[in-house]
């Protein structure tokens, strides 16, 4: 049944397919390290995906559609930070606020922007090293923001594990009143986090609309928001695993496209409805047993601070 | 510059958890009426065709009076199993995908007996309909009370994977023979054994619209007359005491997800057996997402939650009445819902905390 497809082109390319995943659930790991339980990635990446192609449309740059990708996620994320570091509201319900708001706001916004093609993402220029068999297909033949999701996740890991930012994010996540005992500012380092957050879904969004798909369409993001989100519990808040966990994903998907081009005899919708499918079997497997990803989710997570002294 | 603190209130006020939706009705009229305005359109014409039109103006009226039971019906429906899980704690926001399979299977039923004429057919298909539903959200509660897994992602989650069976159903298994290869099942509501019609012409009054009534009532009287509303209610305030108390953590899940998800699955039924008539591709219009505003908005609260899903609805009317007279984007109505979730949020705030002026003893 795969005898058709080659490894080296099926690893490139899920490489490519987990990319808005990558940097949601990267972005989404951080915030949730500072103790905050951001639902609306979802919302975020799809505002993100139509600002970015506003923004792509519009100047004819790809890279400044990235750029207004973030700006797009990280400004509906301020939403968020607002109601619930200032507000004090409930994590859960501001988080479906923010998707079910950001799916309509989206879609008004990309009214005008229907079947554009954006500018071109081009793979970056490894010159004869591309030309490697099976290396260079996987190694040197995409463009700057597979290569930036990597590099996030290494990043995250670092600064998570070695550095003092990291440290107080931990510490703000796993007890914020210890820690606002010993003068971190919590607050503010949680608004840090959420706009990290969104940034980092919003830049996930536009690769959707700019590289994935690429075109505008109502509702493009179809539910990677979610699937970032459990990807984070898969890899039980450690940057490494959610890479692991997007490409495992990644993988799936493309090749039920695959499947589904190569005419096998399952039904579309059924081979659509895999990747769904498959994040629930993993997060059942992670949640139980010996995985017990909940024994290292933040001790503080979802839990509302309110300064009393 | 004055400062803001806020001081937690040993109780939350009576006076503002009445107050919030109303406030945040308001607030999100004004928010509402700027971004009508960024459009290029009059605000204050758009915010009456929206909440004024539908039920007073003589031309609108007859129809659009009849079309808020109907569209409140399903919202009510919905939102008053959710509220009963919301209010333990136990999150499930994939009514949408509840909806989807109460109505497919519900439907099965019918089509199964087409074209017989039985009298019983239509409960029959209540009771599919329901059990379609409640088998949708046994799902996410089992996979949370057996193996701890998170019930917001998988019943979620669920959604997508509903969405593409009724895709499959409506292209293939459930397709009306007869339908000359388009897409979506026979008519449903011109089958009479099946069919969930108008009661009362010229009401919009139909048995969804009385489930929803019957739901309220129930949960009214289960909330605040049974054990079972007790322990709801203390599971969600206080999980420790209602452990000690002796409330069963996992047959609370499993109830509030089963009820919910039987609501649900009721309200996808009498939807496609009455003013939707057939499984199509899109015969759901998110009625399950945006009843997660409607048991907000409702506080919670059963006859609260009579009250927003009636407001949802006009809403949704007067939505497409202005789409139809001003050309207001039919995604500027689902922005302007979701904008209502956010200020009631927000507002939330003065029901749980003094807000105080004046200087802070010490930083935070």
């Amino acid at each position: 049944m795969f005898g058709g497809i080659d490894p080296g082109l099926l690893i490139a390319s899920l490489m490519v397919a987990s990319v808005p995943i990558i940097l949601a659930a990267i972005g989404e790991l951080v915030v949730e390290r500072a103790g905050v339980l951001n639902l609306g990635v979802e919302g975020m990446m799809i505002m993100g995906a139509v600002c970015g192609f506003i923004m792509a449309v519009q100047t004819g740059s790809a890279v400044l559609g990235f750029v207004g990708g973030a700006l797009g996620g990280a400004a509906l994320s301020l939403i968020f930070a607002l109601l619930t570091q200032f507000l004090l509201a409930n994590q859960v319900a501001s988080g479906l606020a923010l998707t079910l708001f950001g799916l309509g706001l989206s879609s008004l916004l990309g009214q005008g922007f229907v079947g554009i093609r954006p500018p071109a993402t081009a793979a970056l220029p490894f010159g004869a090293l591309a030309e490697i068999p099976f290396l260079g297909r996987v190694l040197f033949g995409h463009d700057w923001v597979v290569y930036l999701s990597i590099a996030s996740v290494a990043a995250t890991w670092w600064v998570l594990r070695s550095t003092r930012l990291g440290l107080i994010l931990r510490a703000v996540g796993e007890n914020h009143d210890a820690a606002h005992a010993l003068g971190y500012k919590v607050r503010r380092i949680r608004v840090l986090a959420i706009l990290f957050g969104g940034a980092m879904a919003g830049m996930g969004g536009a690769y959707v609309s700019l590289v994935r798909v690429p075109q505008w369409t109502d509702g493009i993001t179809a539910g990677a928001g979610w699937i970032a989100l459990a990807i984070v519990v898969f890899a039980a808040w450690r940057p490494w695993r959610a890479l692991i966990g997007a490409y495992l994903f990644g993988g799936i998907s493309v090749l039920q496209l695959n499947l589904q081009a190569a005419g096998a005899r399952i039904p579309v919708e059924y081979l659509s409805m895999s990747p769904y499918l498959i994040t629930i079997l993993v997060l059942v497997i992670m949640s139980s047993g010996k995985g017990k990803a909940a024994l290292n989710a933040p001790a503080s997570l979802g839990q509302t601070f309110h300064a009393s002294r | 510059m004055p400062m803001l603190r806020l001081e937690k209130r040993p109780s939350p006020s009576r006076f503002w958890q009445g107050m919030t939706p109303v406030l945040a009705v308001v607030l999100t009229m004004i928010a509402g009426g700027i971004l009508f305005a960024a459009l290029g359109k009059n605000p204050v014409e758009a915010i009456r065709t929206i909440f004024w039109d539908p039920l007073f103006n003589a031309q609108f009226a007859s129809y659009s009076r009849p079309q808020l039971l109907v569209k409140a019906g399903p919202l009510i429906l919905i939102a008053i199993g959710l509220s009963l899980g919301f209010r333990a704690g136990i999150w499930n926001i994939g009514a949408e995908g509840q909806y989807i399979m109460g109505a497919l299977a519900g439907a099965a039923v019918g089509l199964a007996f087409y074209p017989a004429d039985h009298w019983f057919l239509f409960p029959l298909m209540v009771v599919a309909g329901a059990l379609g539903g409640w088998l949708w959200a046994m799902v996410p509660a089992i996979l949370k009370t057996r193996f701890n897994t998170n019930e917001i992602l998988v019943s979620l989650l669920m959604v997508y994977i509903a969405q593409n069976i009724l895709a499959s159903m409506s292209l293939g298994l459930l397709r009306n023979p007869e339908g000359g290869g388009f897409p979506g099942s026979r008519n449903l509501s011109q089958y009479p054994a099946a069919s969930n019609p108008e009661l009362i012409a010229g009401t919009g009054m139909h048995w969804g619209v009385i489930a929803a009534f019957m739901a309220v009532i129930a949960a009214y009287i289960l909330l605040q007359r049974h054990i079972l509303g007790f322990h709801i209610k203390l599971a969600g305030q206080a999980p420790r005491a209602a452990r000690f108390a002796g409330v069963n953590p996992t047959g609370l899940v499993l109830l509030c997800m089963g009820i919910s998800g039987a609501l649900a699955g009721l309200a996808g039924l009498f939807e496609v057996a009455g003013p939707a008539g057939q499984i199509s591709i899109d015969f759901n219009v998110g009625y399950g997402f945006t009843a997660i505003i409607v048991a907000f908005l409702g506080r919670l609260n059963p006859i609260g939650i009579l009250l927003a899903g009636l407001l949802m609805a006009l809403t949704y009317i007067g939505g497409e009445l202005a789409q139809f007279m001003l050309g207001l984007p039919a995604a500027a109505i689902q922005a302007f819902q979701g904008m209502l979730l956010f200020f009631l949020l927000a507002v939330d705030l003065l029901s749980n905390y003094r807000v105080r002026f004046g200087a802070r003893a010490e930083a935070a």
